[in-house]
């Protein structure tokens, strides 16, 4: 099974990487650009029989950290 | 007093911490290796050394915190063993939980390698007691992520139980309350941005990390 995990900044905690992004989209003439916030996305090829309290536990023990960050998985249907 | 110094892959700044805990104690601490599943017997000071261990893959000091070698270190932590992590050292134990908040990019996006001042907010403690309070002092910082973050009520907590060691006498990288350093609620992990052990000799532009050493050291070898 394919599991995507998505991985962000907490809303409220600053992001000097997305900031700096968002500059130089404006930058290259881009409007109308909000706001940008950068994030990780973890591509998992697990057991079908992994379970979603697994998955949970793989994110906090170590894919998120949650003090600063969120997550979402993503399951994909095996092929 | 027994010290020991662990060095996990990418570690960088793990024979510079050697030399300082040798040139201040003489004695020359133990090398760990991050894989070793025990640590040696009878520690009483454990350094975690800066860098870029594991390439910061993932984000800085994540893998190291889940190493073999960090099972010793937070239950040496909890029976009260003087730990010390330095820049990637500090990244480690805020990853491992023995040490609240985050450390995130910095604001300014860009490595940071220049001597800072730095206000020593608490002089009672292990690691600080033989500098002055309030005294500001001239600490060498090298590194990208020391953006310290945590929310309003855990460092309400910290200022209020004095947990906060040493602030940044000017804010070069978007710490939150311009924090340098911090110690655990049992006062003996602290964890800061600067290299103290990069200030031991003349030969470094300045001394002003040795009474560090020699706090934690005197305070050691004195129990």
């Amino acid at each position: 099974m394919k599991v995507r995990i998505f991985v962000n900044l907490k809303p409220g905690v600053l992001d000097p990487q997305g900031r700096a992004v968002h500059h130089a989209l404006e930058g290259l003439g881009f409007e109308g650009v909000a706001d940008v916030r950068v994030g990780r996305l973890i591509e998992l090829d697990v057991a079908d029989s992994t379970t979603d309290e697994a998955l949970d536990e793989m994110c906090r023990k170590l894919l998120a950290n949650m003090v600063i960050e969120n997550y979402r998985v993503e399951k994909l249907e095996s092929a | 007093m027994r010290a020991a110094v662990i060095t996990f892959p990418g570690s960088n700044c793990d024979r510079d911490m050697a030399v300082a805990i040798e040139k201040v104690s003489g004695k020359a601490p133990l090398r760990v290796w991050h894989g070793d599943a025990e640590l040696p017997q009878g520690l009483d000071f454990i350094a975690l050394p800066g860098g870029f261990s594991y390439g910061d893959y993932l984000r800085s000091g994540a893998m190291a915190a889940k190493s073999p070698v960090m099972q010793g270190v937070i239950a040496a932590a909890a029976r009260g063993v003087a730990v010390l992590g330095v820049c990637n050292g500090f990244q480690v134990l805020t990853e491992a939980g023995l040490l609240p908040g985050a450390l995130m990019r910095n604001a300014g996006q860009t490595f940071i390698c220049r001597t800072v001042p730095l206000k020593v907010e608490n002089n009672q403690s292990l690691f600080t007691n033989r500098y002055a309070a309030g005294q500001v002092i001239q600490i060498p910082v090298a590194h990208h992520d020391g953006n310290y973050f945590a929310d309003d009520a855990t460092l309400d907590r910290l200022e209020g139980d004095g947990r906060v060691a040493f602030r940044f006498g000017e804010n070069c990288n978007g710490s939150r309350r311009d924090i340098a350093g911090i110690l655990n609620a049992g006062g003996n992990v602290l964890g800061m941005m600067p290299h103290p052990e990069r200030a031991i000799e003349q030969d470094h532009g300045g001394t002003d990390g040795r009474a560090l050493f020699e706090s934690v050291i005197g305070s050691l070898v004195a129990a």
